[in-house]
This record gives structure tokens, C-alpha cells and sequence, in this order.
């Protein structure tokens, strides 16, 4: 290493890696964030590509990138990057108002042709019209170089121009002063069986290592500070797998093997893909042939005696809504996993949004409550799916649990819990041959019925959609029956509000300002509320994981404060769900409907900004 | 060979074991009926534990079917009863389900349910009850109307053409498929009980007469003067004869079946089509699903029935051989210590 170099010690830095989607971001982009995490920092990282597969060559429609905040604490994955890395004009066209004044631009000069300048919209080269003054930036030939390297290793042409982004990432290690041994660790597990391919990556990486280090190419490098966080065992994991992973461990501590009926659909897939892997914990994974076949089959399922789960986004949730008021109805467990994305219709499918909450609410013919809960990181993913889990089955009610795309394929460091150290799971079910079994006998205090799982001795029963009398469940048009029936399932959620964890503030318990978030945004939202109050502003945050019930001391909790803000990405679903709930309240409202997370300046200004 | 999971037991049950105390509500001389009481008849025949028949159904006439059963049953919403059943069986395949629906219940509103559980061969026994007509919304025509036919909602006639539920089955890979009239309830737990004992779907086309919206919509089949000649049992092995003193038989030609006459042209018994439901090849199966009056005798009987892995099996098969793979994980806490974890 130069002695020249300035080291310039950060708690924290953000990367962005883009390209043309297959120019293998995505992998850039795991690659370094889990060799930082390997290294001691703290991470956070966030995919971000467009809905087309292989999207036009060379076009910011088609730019995929791949976000990673590294340091000492990154609950969020930060607004603006320090370094972008970026494969072709498109992408830094796509990306440049993302990058910081005065931050590293590394892109590779051979991608700047005439064609490739125009279809980015560019009329001059940005790289000579000295539009990117205000930014530093190295442009090597990374094709020629990665090519060259490939190509004497016996790799054809076409596949030794595609290794051009290791020559980035071995540039990249460099600069921030990692060694290449974890990387290649990492490689050789990716590439296990084609050893060659792991070769052929590790020398090309190692080339845009040395090449960044002789040559001098950047003037400083980075040092990042590594985190304290508690001791114990610890993973990267993105929403999508915890979910996956908090219902099998909700089907391990209850007892009830699980069962996933789903359809594919962006941005939840990962949640089918990942349970499918896993038949050796006696998982059932059911791909169906729609959505509506998959929250069915959940619901037989449940029925039978499952731990009964569906996973999908906006327009399967829509699908779904007619089985769920089923689910209600017949008072069978069921969990609902929706990973938010932009809406209506099909919308924005690979981007994130929190406008479903309605439609988890109240998107359903009759009074139908389910419980609704939100997750509100990638890692809180695996508690409230295993929460989800445990409320469905012990109330026997549908419990909706939203994520949404940043989240769900986000990811940030996980701290291993033990299966045993997770709450007990007590589903209520019913004795075999219990002389007093009636379908539709409650449990006093919580309202719950019991569930007699198909096979059991003595205690045939049917249920079904149509509404059904107390206790014994026949079919029952009896109109004091019907308002009994309603009350019922609606009281017996209610009641959840004084069983969930209530609700906690962050700052003073009382004062000027709340501000109040829920779901995905919690990372965001407390960081502006952090960095403001860090500056000697009395402001308070609470965030709501509960949301249908929420916690009985809510309003104690929102009652203290002159004024509250609600900060959420949609247009005002939750302020105005509590202004139904709190009508003597006075909520202000902050959003936001761009398929793309807050900002933390854009928060600080709002927060600033309130009436 | 079968592959049926389901306990058995060792009582000596009889039809009381499975009748409801609920009161039945279908209209007088409804068809639904004959059909209860033959299957009925025919679960204490199937052998199983009691408590081991779950009957899931839909929306419709037919549907009210779990209601009128003593069973675990689950009547949920319209066209979604194959894909419910799927669930339930998928998950334990120690119970034998049913599917009673209708017409309009599996071939409109849950047709995509209907061929996709058809494919994968999970093994259920759907009742399909046929009275071409939406009866419970009063009158409107379905799926399988013929053309041309007045309904309520088609005041000049209908303009569709209608679906054969065999050539559907069979479309679909189905590998047990049989037809059967609601006014024989013996025949129909004799088939029933051939359905119960095949492993994947079986399709069960019950000829439904729905006496107030559409009454004699089969008449053309099950009439005292014409159901000799209009109606063709087939039993497997056997010739396909039929007619008042089995005159009558069906030739495969050059142009597909043909109707001949025993003596008639030379032809004698050894020309007549043996019936084989076990051909792998639905060919034939399909034609005779298609034959209809005038010009043919409908089809009775098992039309199809032929061996293939059904779904749920190899479901249960791929888990096992997950759990018997030294290299899976075995519980949570192996999965969340999985793959690159490390210590802080």
C-alpha cells in the first residue's frame, strides 16, 4: 500500500454497485456487504432492480443496482452513497443525484461509446464535458483489463468481459482497505462446483486490487469503524428469508408442521422459494396454480390442522380478500404474509410502498377483523412472522403480516436467537372425544373457540361460510345470533390489545412533538428522530408494530404530546386509521408515494416543517 | 397395488354412523336425494375410521352436501371446494376426501381449480353433480347447458357452447373419470366405491335432474322409452353392449366408434369394443366420454381408471427423502446456524 495515501477513518459508508441488470450488481453487491459484516461492521443493504429480467442493453430503464451501508450502526441503508460504482452511462445517468458532493465515482471507460452515450440520454461524455466536477472520479478501462485477465485464463471472450465487475469489487477492497482473503472465501463457496469460474473471478478481482494499489488511482482510502454490538452469533439475512424462517420456527415451538400454499409474485417469491428448500423440517410447500388456490389450500390446511401460511404483494392480497372473510368466518388460523409494493394494480412491482394497509384492515365484504402486524426491519421479519404465527393460532383468527419490498429483500445483521428462548405457542385444541365439544364454544376470557383438527375421535363437526349459530355452529339466519356472531369475532381481536407488547417512546414520555411511523420505515424515521434530538431538539418517536389490535395504552402514549406527525409511504392510511380510532386527537401527516424509502433529510425537514 | 393411507377400522359401521341429525332442505324430488342416501350407503362400505371421512364443498345446491353428512365436514365458498380440499388432504394424508359440487361451482367459477387438482392427481373424490342449470341463483344457464338452451339470463337461447365434463377430465390427465344418473342410487355407491379405492382424483359425473329450474334435462337419457338404447353401461373386460335385450354394440370403425347390430352386416359379439378402463391411452376413453343421443347411447359407468403417482404422495416422499438426507438441516436452530454466521 502507498505510504502517500490519506486514510480517512468513517463511522460508516454507503456503496452503491449498478449496472445493466445482468451485469451481476446483485452479486457485487452480497459479495462486499458480507465481507464487511465478516469483517466486524455492522450492515444494511438494499437490491434495487427493475421489474424486466434483462431490460435493453445500455438503458436507465434497464439499471439494476445494489445499495450497502457499512459501519458502526446502520439501521437504515442510508440516502446518498459515498462511492458509486457504476457499469455503463445509463446507470450513472440513473444514479448520479443518489451520490454525495464530493463522492468517489469508479465506471468504466470502455462502456462510454457513442451508442451506449446516447441511449443514456448523454448528448456530450459526461467523463470529458465536466459535468461530474464536483465529484471524484476514476474511469479505468475495467472491460479491457477484466477481459484480458479472463481471456489468458482460458475463459472465452463473452464470458471474460462479464467478469469486469470482480475487477470493480478487487478495486473497491482496496479502497477500503480490506484484504481479499474473506472475498475469495466467499467465492469459492458461490462457485463450489465450478472451480474453475472461482479462479478465473479471484484473479480478475485480484487484478483491480493491485491495479487500484500500484497505479494510485484514488487519492485516500477508507478506514470504517467496526460496531460493538452485543455479544452472541450473528448472520446477514434480508426480510424475505426471516419471514420464511420465523414461521418454521412458530411451527417448530407450537407443535403444528407448516404448511405454505402461494402463488409466485414479485417482490415475495423469496419467501415460496425459500420454504421449498426446506421438506427436511417437515415443511408442505404447495406452489398453486393462482393466488386464490393459495390462501385456499392454506385455509384447508388450517383445517386440517396446519400451521397454515400464504405469502404474496399487493394483487395477490386483492385475490385473496374473498377467502380471507372464510377465514374469519370459520375462525381458522391462518397467516397472510403481504410484502408491500407500489400499487394500485400492478403498480410498481419491484419497488416498496406501505399502501396496503387499507385493504389488510378493511378489504373485505362484511365486518371481517383479522390481526394486522407489521414488520419494521429485514431482522424484526423473522420475530413478527413467528408473532403472526403465534396470534393466528392461539386466537383463531387470519393474521395479515406486512412487509414490504425494502424490507423483504433488504438485509442487515441478525442475532441468532435459540428456538427455545422464543415464546411458548399454546394452539387451543380440542380434546378427543371431549363430551362438551361444541365448534363454536369460547373460551370466556379471550373469546377463542377450540380447534378440532379432522381424524380426532369424537369430534365430527362442520363449519363453513355460511354465519352459524353460538356454540353448536349449525347454519343460522337468526338476526340476535348474526349481531352476537359479529361482536364475537371482532371482541375476540380487540381483546389482543392488552396481550401485545405495548406500546413503548423513544425521547420523553410527553412534550411538543411525536412522531409516529409503523412497518418498514422504522430505520429511517428513528434516525432523523436520532440525529434531531442529537442536536438538542426535544422530539419523541413511537412505532407501531401492532396494528389491528394496537396496544391498549396507545392513546395514553399519543395523548401526551401537542403534536403528533405521522410519517408513512402511502397517502395517509394509518394517520387516518387513527384518527378513526382517536377522533379527539389531532394528527399531522407526512408522505410519501415514489415506490422509494424516506430519506433521512427529507424527514429531518418535514419534522422540522410541522405545524 | 395401492398407496392408500387412511386408517381403517375395525367397527362394523353402518349408514346411520354417517347420517346428520340437520334437516335436509333440497326441494321435493331434488336428485340430490338419491345421491345422499347412495353415498350414504356407501362410506360404512369404504372401511375407513369414521372420523377419517372429511366431506369439503363449495357453493350451490350440492353443496350443502357436508351439511347433511355426519363427518368433519367444511362447506366454504363458490368454486374454491377442490382447491380447500387440496389443503386439507395435502396436509394429512390419513383422510379421504370429498368433493361433492355442481356444474357451475367447478366448471365456471372454479374451473382453473378444477383441471389443476385434476393434473396433479391429488387424491380426492370429487362429485360432480350436472343438472346444467344454476339452480340455488334460480336459473341460469351453465357451463354445460346445451346451445341454444333459454334460461333466465338467455331469453333467446344460450350462444356458448357447452362443456362435456369427460372431455374436460380427460383433457386435463385425469386418471379415474365415471359417469353415472342420479336415479340408479345402487349403481351410484357401486362407482362411488370404485372412486374411494383409486389412488389420485376421481371424477364422479353424477346426471343430476334439477326438478325445479330444469326439469327433464336428461330425460332424453333416463325416459322409460328410450333409455335402453340411450344408455350404455360399460363394465371393464366386457363388451360394450347394450339396448332392451342387448342387441346393440359399439365397433371402433374407420371414422371412431359406430352403433352396430348384433347379426346384422356379419357382425357377431367378437366384433364388439371390450371395454379396457385401464388403457394409459385416454383415446378411446375420450370417445366414449363424447358419445351422446341421437346417434349414440351415453356412457355409464367407470369410463377411465388408470394407475399414476398421485401428488400427495410424492409430496411425502420428497420429505421423507429430505429427513433421511444426512446433509439437511434437522430443526430451526441448525437453519439459523446454517450457511456464514460468526461470533461477535
Amino acid at each position: 500500500m502507498s505510504t502517500k495515501k490519506q486514510i480517512i477513518e468513517r463511522e460508516s459508508v454507503v456503496v452503491k454497485f449498478v449496472g445493466d441488470s445482468g451485469d451481476g450488481m446483485q452479486l457485487s453487491g452480497t459479495l462486499f456487504s458480507d465481507t464487511a459484516a465478516l469483517a466486524g461492521n455492522d450492515i444494511a443493504t438494499f437490491p434495487d432492480f427493475p421489474a424486466e429480467i434483462r431490460a435493453p442493453h445500455n438503458t436507465v430503464a434497464g439499471v439494476s443496482g445494489y445499495q450497502v451501508h457499512i459501519g458502526k450502526e446502520t439501521r437504515i441503508i442510508g440516502d446518498k452513497c459515498d462511492v458509486l460504482v457504476a457499469m455503463n452511462p445509463a446507470s450513472l445517468k440513473a444514479n448520479l443525484k443518489w451520490v454525495k458532493m464530493g463522492g468517489t465515482i469508479l465506471t468504466d471507460v470502455d462502456a462510454y461509446d457513442a451508442i451506449a452515450l446516447e441511449k443514456a440520454g448523454y448528448t456530450t461524455n459526461p467523463l470529458e464535458d465536466g459535468s461530474l466536477s464536483s465529484y471524484f472520479v476514476v474511469s479505468p478501462n475495467i472491460t479491457t483489463m477484466a477481459k484480458e485477465t479472463a481471456m489468458q485464463l482460458g475463459m472465452d471472450m463473452k464470458d471474460a468481459a462479464r467478469t469486469k465487475n470482480m475487477f470493480c469489487l478487487g478495486m473497491i477492497y482496496y479502497i477500503f482497505s480490506f484484504d481479499l482473503g474473506t472475498p475469495f472465501k466467499l467465492l469459492d463457496k458461490r462457485f463450489k462446483t465450478k472451480k474453475e469460474v472461482a479462479e478465473i473471478n479471484k484473479k480478475v478481482m485480484e487484478k483491480g486490487f493491485n491495479f487500484a494499489e500500484t497505479l494510485e488511482v484514488f487519492e485516500s482510502i477508507y478506514h470504517v469503524t467496526t460496531v460493538e454490538l452485543p455479544k452472541g452469533r450473528y448472520r446477514n439475512i434480508t426480510g424475505n428469508i426471516a419471514t420464511a424462517w420465523g414461521l418454521l420456527a412458530a411451527a417448530e415451538r407450537s407443535g403444528r408442521k407448516l404448511f405454505l400454499g402461494s402463488y409466485p409474485i414479485t417482490p415475495a417469491t423469496d419467501i415460496l422459494i425459500e420454504l421449498a428448500k426446506h421438506k427436511s423440517l417437515g415443511a408442505k410447500v404447495f406452489q398453486a396454480e393462482d393466488e386464490i388456490a393459495g390462501i385456499c389450500s392454506t385455509i384447508g390446511a388450517s383445517f386440517a390442522g396446519a400451521l397454515a401460511c400464504t405469502s404474496t404483494s399487493g394483487p395477490g392480497l386483492s385475490l385473496k380478500t374473498e377467502a380471507l372473510g372464510l377465514a374469519v368466518i370459520t375462525e381458522l388460523p391462518i397467516v397472510v404474509v403481504d410484502v408491500q409494493r407500489g400499487g394500485p394494480s400492478t403498480g410498481l412491482p419491484t419497488k416498496s410502498e406501505q399502501s396496503d394497509l387499507n385493504m389488510a384492515l378493511f378489504g373485505r365484504n362484511g365486518e371481517a377483523p383479522c390481526i394486522v402486524v407489521a414488520a419494521s426491519s429485514p431482522s424484526d421479519c423473522f420475530y413478527q412472522a413467528f408473532n403472526a404465527a403465534k396470534l393466528a393460532m392461539e386466537t383463531m383468527t387470519p393474521c395479515i403480516l406486512l412487509t414490504d419490498g425494502y424490507i423483504g429483500q433488504g438485509s442487515e445483521l441478525f442475532r441468532i436467537p435459540k428456538v427455545a428462548d422464543l415464546p411458548e405457542i399454546h394452539p387451543p385444541l380440542a380434546k378427543p372425544n371431549d363430551p362438551d365439544y361444541k365448534p363454536y364454544r369460547r373460551n370466556p376470557e379471550t373469546l377463542v373457540r377450540q380447534w378440532a383438527i379432522p381424524g380426532t375421535e369424537g369430534l365430527r363437526h362442520r363449519i363453513g361460510g355460511l354465519e352459524k349459530s353460538d356454540l353448536d355452529g349449525s347454519v343460522s339466519t337468526d338476526p340476535l345470533n348474526h349481531a352476537k356472531m359479529v361482536n364475537n369475532r371482532r371482541d375476540k381481536v380487540q381483546r389482543l390489545a392488552t396481550r401485545v407488547p405495548q406500546q413503548e417512546v423513544f425521547g420523553e414520555e410527553s412534550g411538543e412533538i411525536l412522531v409516529v411511523s409503523w412497518g418498514g420505515t422504522k430505520g429511517q424515521v428513528q434516525t432523523a428522530v436520532k440525529e434531531m434530538r442529537e442536536k438538542g431538539q426535544k422530539i419523541s418517536h413511537t412505532h407501531f408494530t401492532n396494528i389491528m389490535p394496537m396496544p391498549s395504552n396507545t392513546e395514553e402514549v399519543l395523548k401526551k404530546f401537542k403534536k403528533i406527525l405521522v410519517c408513512e409511504l402511502n397517502t395517509g392510511q394509518f394517520v387516518n386509521y387513527l384518527r378513526m380510532t382517536y377522533p379527539h386527537l389531532q394528527f399531522q401527516q407526512y408522505n410519501k408515494v415514489q415506490g422509494l424509502p424516506f430519506t433521512v433529510e427529507e424527514l429531518k425537514q418535514a419534522i422540522h416543517n410541522i405545524q | 397395488m395401492s398407496y392408500k393411507t387412511i386408517e381403517r377400522t375395525t367397527e362394523q359401521l353402518t349408514k346411520e354412523d354417517f347420517a346428520s341429525d340437520q334437516m335436509v332442505k333440497w326441494c321435493p324430488g331434488c336428485g340430490n336425494h338419491a345421491i345422499l342416501a347412495a353415498v350414504e350407503n356407501v362410506f360404512p362400505q369404504i372401511g375407513y375410521k369414521k372420523e377419517n371421512f372429511c366431506v369439503v364443498s363449495g357453493i350451490g345446491c350440492s353443496s350443502r352436501f357436508p351439511y347433511y353428512m355426519n363427518t368433519y365436514g367444511f362447506h366454504s365458498i363458490h368454486g374454491r371446494a377442490n382447491a380447500i380440499a387440496t389443503g386439507v388432504r395435502l396436509f394429512n394424508r390419513g383422510l379421504s376426501v370429498w368433493v361433492p359440487t355442481g356444474d357451475g361451482d367447478s366448471l365456471a367459477i372454479g374451473g382453473n381449480h378444477f383441471i389443476h387438482v385434476i393434473r396433479r392427481n391429488i387424491d380426492l373424490n370429487i362429485m360432480l353433480f350436472n343438472n346444467e342449470i344454476y339452480g340455488l341463483t334460480k336459473g341460469q344457464y351453465s357451463p354445460t347447458s346445451p346451445m341454444g338452451k333459454i334460461t333466465k339470463s338467455s331469453p333467446q337461447g344460450t350462444i356458448e357452447h357447452p362443456f362435456t365434463v369427460g372431455e374436460l377430465v380427460l383433457g386435463a390427465q385425469g386418471t379415474f373419470f365415471a359417469r353415472v344418473i342420479d336415479n340408479k342410487p345402487q349403481f351410484i355407491s357401486q362407482v362411488m366405491l370404485e372412486a374411494a379405492k383409486h389412488d389420485g382424483t376421481s371424477i364422479v359425473e353424477i346426471l343430476q335432474n334439477c326438478v325445479i329450474f330444469n326439469n327433464g334435462a336428461h330425460k332424453y337419457i333416463t325416459d322409460k322409452e328410450v333409455r335402453d338404447n340411450n344408455q350404455l353401461y360399460l363394465e371393464d373386460g366386457k363388451p360394450m353392449l347394450f339396448g332392451k335385450d342387448k342387441e346393440k354394440g359399439i365397433i371402433l370403425g374407420n371414422n371412431g366408434l359406430q352403433v352396430v347390430k348384433l347379426g346384422e352386416n356379419g357382425i357377431t359379439e367378437k366384433d364388439i369394443l371390450v371395454h379396457d378402463m385401464k388403457s394409459q391411452n385416454p383415446g378411446i376413453h375420450l370417445m366414449l366420454a363424447k358419445m351422446k343421443p341421437p346417434y349414440f347411447p351415453i356412457a355409464l359407468g367407470v369410463i377411465r381408471s388408470v394407475e399414476s403417482p398421485t401428488y400427495d404422495q410424492l409430496l411425502d416422499e420428497q420429505i421423507k427423502t429430505a429427513q433421511e438426507n444426512p446433509a439437511t438441516v434437522k430443526c430451526v436452530d441448525d437453519l439459523l446456524n446454517s450457511g456464514d454466521t460468526w461470533e461477535i
